[in-house]
């Protein structure tokens, strides 16, 4: 088995508010390897945007890493701890170098004052030693191979004057002129309408083979992650509660929230199939149910409820490297 | 007119004026163009299409709220019959009682400052329904309570709620006036999965209780799909498909339909079928191509197609399609 190239260890990150210490992320393990797709699903306040800025520490400046995280980065010849970077030198491997991202409003991504262009040739010649002139002939290039029609006149125009499919391609071309080994998806096409989701979704997969990178792929569309990861991670409340290949995940779900997730989804192939929403709402990260974290809102629990309520779970294996953090897995009487 | 029907629009057209500049004529947006629909009575109707295609201004129309450039929007229920293009001063006043608009967003839909007693109350004061505090508060209970918020929710702020419970809570406001037809405009489109499946059991519970009309607009042909009787698809200001939501998924006729039902991704991680693919991106409603409006992206698109603008043809009962070759390509 080749290493992973990116492993993220027991990493738990909480905020400074006025409100106390908020915990975001609470024990996350996973790890990702060369050419792999991960999917990392949850609900809005789960804290996968949260984990996945850990990975280039962009997360804000009141963000605290509790002593024994961990988050290694293996290229060729060296292994990174990322969370021991503290210069912006030092960090510009994660920012842009190893690792690139794609945010979720490609609108606000953009600068609005400076051209597609110039934002394009800025990072590349920041992250690697081409002339200004190369640096330009490469990201033509790129916008091409995204297929954007035009790039030419396109490289001298502004964000505005491009619609929200092709500003989505623009960031894709830009997050992958600079050859990144990783690179974070941030629900990339959430902001965008279905035939165009389609064809961007079409061509990151085209571009993964064509790259051979890795992709964290952040969404809270089960649909998404079936047709494009190759393993998926379910995050609730800032803890991992399941995580697997995508077909043991979509297929045979081992955790009530992942079940839960998927019988809240309207199925196309049967209309008439009653949409089970999962009870209650999202607690607030300032006030963490005790035990499972899910408790509060799991309607499997009640056989074993006094466990739920006081114990952590653990996460348990079976066999084929699909983990969940369930007592109930954990004692086999799942359905 | 049937009498079963409550809303028709006929040949109805909503065009915005733009600001021209300064010579030859003023250019216009043309966001709904020639579109008939009737909804009945008690129905669940579903407006499906994606960004930029009308399907808002559309339902904005149908409540007064975009200018009626051409045609005509008929509203009757059991008591009275109004020409929405006409209508002004009381009786207008009174077709905001009978008509109400869910938001898509429940976060900027809510006025932070007052408490969800006073919004669900404000519509109730501001249209004169009840005379006295008294009966406001009953009727604020008893729709809360439809809507499944509790009596200590009453007394807090919208920030104190979460995006499902201010969803409910933008549904009690609109619920209060005892309307006759609502407009929800992407009303679970902000909500999470879990939460959305729970607002539209709430939607469904409502209007089988109460048999309250709806236009329920979405992007989400999935979530359509779930909850409506009757769909209509839009695209570029035009309707170019509308069916029982049964007939619409299973005799597909318009290649547009087929396109937007191929591009959901599948749950299934085996189900290997490729997006029929669409190239490009809706065009621009102040320049709409000639013929047919999606010759530009659709896969079948024939000379035909370019010159000639479709009939709106019959396909089987209930079920109407506006494409030269649907026969052709089913």
């Amino acid at each position: 088995m080749t290493s992973p190239l990116i492993s993220v260890k027991d990493l738990t990150l909480r905020f400074k508010t006025d409100e106390g210490l908020v915990t975001a992320v609470n024990d996350v393990s996973f790890d990702i390897a060369p050419g792999e797709v991960l999917g990392l699903v949850g609900e809005s306040g789960s804290g996968k945007s949260v984990t996945a800025k850990s990975l280039m520490m962009l997360n804000a400046e009141n963000s605290v890493y509790e002593e024994g995280s961990q988050i290694t980065l293996r290229l060729d010849d060296e292994e990174i701890d990322v969370l021991s970077l503290r210069r912006p030198r030092e960090q510009m491997v994660i920012r842009g170098g190893a690792i690139s991202m794609i945010f979720q409003e490609p609108m606000a991504s953009f600068a609005p004052a400076i051209t597609i262009g110039d934002q394009m040739v800025e990072q590349l010649m920041i992250h690697s030693d081409m002339t200004a002139a190369q640096a330009r002939d490469v990201s033509i290039e790129m916008l091409t191979r995204v297929g954007i029609p035009e790039p030419v006149q396109r490289f001298g125009q502004y964000a505005f004057e491009f619609s929200g499919g092709m500003r989505q391609r623009a960031m894709i071309a830009m997050a992958l002129s600079t050859k990144p080994r990783l690179l974070i998806a941030d629900e990339p096409t959430t902001a965008l309408d279905v035939t165009i989701q389609a064809q961007v979704i079409e061509l990151m997969k085209d571009l993964v083979r064509e790259f051979h990178m890795s992709i964290l792929f952040i969404t809270h569309d089960l649909g998404v992650i079936a047709q494009t990861a190759d393993r998926v991670a379910v995050m609730y409340l800032g803890n991992l509660v399941e995580t697997g290949t995508v077909r043991q995940v979509i297929n045979s779900p081992a955790h009530p929230y992942t079940r839960g997730l998927l019988n809240s989804l309207p199925k196309l192939d049967d209309l008439d199939a009653p949409l089970t929403p999962v009870p209650g709402d999202i607690p607030s990260p300032l006030d963490r149910p005790s035990g499972c974290v899910f408790h509060t809102r799991c309607v499997e629990s009640d056989a074993i409820a006094e466990k739920c309520r006081n114990e952590i779970p653990l996460t348990s294996i079976d066999g084929a490297n699909h983990r969940v953090a369930c007592h109930l897995a954990a004692q086999g009487d799942q359905p | 007119m049937s009498k079963d029907v409550l809303i028709a629009a006929r040949d109805l057209s909503v065009h915005f004026p733009l600001r021209g500049l300064g010579f030859g004529k003023r250019p216009v947006v043309r966001a709904c163009e020639g579109i008939n629909i009737e909804i009945e009575k008690g129905s669940f109707f579903g407006l499906v299409g994606e960004s930029g295609s009308g399907k808002t201004t559309l339902g904005r129309a149908m409540l007064k709220a975009a200018p009626i450039s051409h045609g005509e929007v008929i509203f009757s229920d059991d008591e009275v019959t109004y020409d929405l293009a006409s209508l002004q001063g009381p009786e207008l006043k009174d077709y905001r009682k009978r008509a109400q608009l869910i938001f898509q967003d429940p976060y900027a839909a809510l006025s932070p400052r007052m408490t969800v007693r006073d919004i669900i109350a404000e519509p109730l004061e501001v249209m004169g329904i009840t005379s006295s505090r008294d009966e406001t508060d009953a009727r604020v209970r008893e729709i809360a309570a439809k809507c499944r918020l509790n009596l200590e929710h009453l007394r807090r702020f919208p920030h104190a709620f979460s995006g499902g419970q201010r969803q409910r809570i933008s549904i009690a406001r609109a619920l209060v006036s005892d309307p006759k037809f609502i407009v929800a405009d992407e009303s679970v489109a902000a909500l999470d999965v879990s939460i959305q499946a729970d607002v539209l059991n709430l939607l469904n519970s409502i209007q089988q209780e109460s048999g309250i009309t709806f236009l329920f607009i979405s992007h989400d042909l999935s979530v359509i799909a779930h909850t409506c009787d009757f769909v209509a698809v839009m695209y570029l200001g035009q309707i170019v498909e509308a069916a029982p939501t049964e007939k619409l998924f299973s005799e597909t006729a318009h290649p547009y339909t087929k396109a937007l039902l191929s591009a959901i991704p599948s749950l299934d991680p085996d189900d290997q079928h490729v997006a029929q693919k669409l190239e490009g991106e809706i065009p621009s409603p102040i320049n709409p191509p000639p013929g047919c409006r999606f010759n530009t992206r659709c896969p079948h698109a024939q000379e035909r197609c370019r010159k000639e603008v479709p009939e709106w043809r019959e396909v089987s009962g209930g079920h109407n399609v506006a494409c030269h070759f649907y026969q052709e390509l089913a």
